[in-house]
């Protein structure tokens, strides 16, 4: 049977929500973790165009891209399906999974600024929640994928866990709970299910990581 | 009962051409409500409160959104002439390239085109490194879907007609046969194919569209 080994790095969204992918369908695979300092020669050939973890290598046949990955995985296992079968259904979870890999960007580049720089990505972060809440999927169930989790909660999950690291370490806020009771909801529904809950990196250490990687981005930054 | 399929699109949106050439290709009936993206209609607005932009694909009553994933829509709604490949692996680099032409391509190429100086010189080597991937990926193939055109085709079809006008406009030298043999014969290979043939919106308005464009961009930017 071919081998799946999952090249990636223990504190990054992206390689987390290919884990959550792998084990809520009970893939097996051997796992890589990487230095980003010291990549090494195998991701560097497996993704040359990007040089970035996540990198899932399936038969010795590399895909990129965590949520390209999570729907690779999606077509070459069945069990414990992350997509609806109804063609327009999955056009929707497709949607919010486009959704929220766009907006999410602002998340990341308020984790990289500071001050007057800071404000309008946050801005846009806090709009997204705001559509989210509003607009996203199976409102009123557990999940964005009804009943179960599905790939638009494996994409949100990537986002809405980090973002409150990014809020600890950066200052500023961009989930307001008071105004958003479904995706407050949401996050607890999310991250006490067992498969999810049993494979989320600790808060404290994913603090730990971003603080130093913050100072070492602004202060290059400044400097120029 | 009558299948109803109707596109929501502007006249020169490449994004909506694409879903143009999706539906053509596999010869299915459509209706097309043309928008004006000064004054959107509010079905539009309705179909796609998240954007409120085109394309959007309805049918029987339910609406899609956002290009790419129309394709994907159609293509697992009418099954004749395939657009992704059967093989899970080959349909994730398909959509790998698709992703990597819209957020690495297009950004680059679209940058140069409304930028100058040194910001231009930059995005201008940046587009030539990603087109220079792309050309790459064409090795051995007529069409990035092999013997026939197929999604990521269709998803980097905008380099047929719109790296044209930038270039006449601009006069800058984007994508040329001597450094990109290959993509400079698919672009030739693919803009002549009949069903893409019948579809390009006038060269001529197009030209007007992006020097208005390009003005507009230019006096944004000078006037922070």
């Amino acid at each position: 049977m071919d081998g799946v080994k999952l090249h990636g790095v223990w504190a990054s969204p992206f390689s987390t929500r290919v884990i959550w992918a792998l084990k809520l369908k009970g893939i097996p695979f051997d796992y890589v973790e990487e230095d980003l300092s010291n990549k090494s020669a195998s991701l560097l050939r497996y993704n040359p165009v990007h040089k970035k973890i996540p990198v899932l290598v399936h038969g010795g046949r590399p895909v990129c891209e965590s949520m390209v990955i999570v729907e690779y995985l999606e077509e070459a296992w069945p069990q414990f399906p992350l997509l609806p079968s109804d063609p327009h259904e999955r056009a929707v979870a497709r949607f919010w999974v486009k959704f929220i890999e766009d907006k999410s960007l602002n998340v990341w580049i308020a984790g990289r600024s500071a001050g007057e720089e800071q404000e309008k990505p946050m801005r846009d972060s806090s709009e997204m929640l705001a559509i989210l809440e509003e607009h996203g999927p199976n409102k009123g169930k557990k999940f964005f994928g009804g009943d179960s989790i599905n790939i638009v909660d494996i994409a949100f999950g990537g986002v809405a866990y980090w973002m409150r690291v990014i809020e600890e370490v950066s200052g500023g806020k961009m989930f307001d709970a008071a105004k958003l009771p479904r995706l407050n909801a949401w996050m607890a529904n999310f991250e006490s299910s067992p498969v999810i809950a049993k494979n989320l990196p600790d808060r404290g250490k994913l603090r730990d990581y971003f603080v130093p990687v913050r100072a070492k981005i602004l202060s290059s930054s400044t400097s120029k | 009962m009558a299948e109803e399929v109707k596109l929501f699109r502007t006249w020169s949106s490449p994004f909506a051409l694409r879903v143009v050439w999706a539906l053509q290709l596999k010869g299915i009936q459509y209706e097309t409500v043309l928008e004006d993206v000064a004054k959107k209609s509010d079905v539009l607005r309705g179909y796609n409160p998240v954007y409120k932009k085109v394309p959007v694909l309805l049918h029987n009553g339910r609406p899609i959104s956002e290009s790419l994933i129309i394709l994907e829509y159609v293509d697992e709604t009418w099954k004749q002439h395939s657009l992704l490949p059967q093989d899970p692996h080959a349909r994730a680099m398909a959509r790998f390239w698709a992703k990597f032409g819209d957020d690495k391509v297009m950004q680059s190429i679209w940058t140069a085109f409304v930028s100058e100086g040194k910001e231009q010189e930059a995005a201008l080597a940046e587009a030539s490194e990603h087109l220079q991937k792309l050309e790459e990926e064409l090795r051995g193939k007529k069409f990035f879907g092999g013997d026939n055109i197929g999604y990521l085709d269709i998803a980097l079809g905008w380099l047929a007609n719109l790296v044209r006008v930038f270039e006449e406009i601009s006069g800058l030298r984007v994508l040329d046969g001597e450094r990109f043999p290959l993509l400079f014969a698919w672009l030739k290979e693919f803009s002549d194919a009949p069903v893409i043939r019948d579809c390009w919106p006038s060269h001529d308005k197009l030209i007007t569209k992006f020097i208005a464009l390009r003005q507009l961009h230019g006096a944004q930017s000078s006037s922070t």
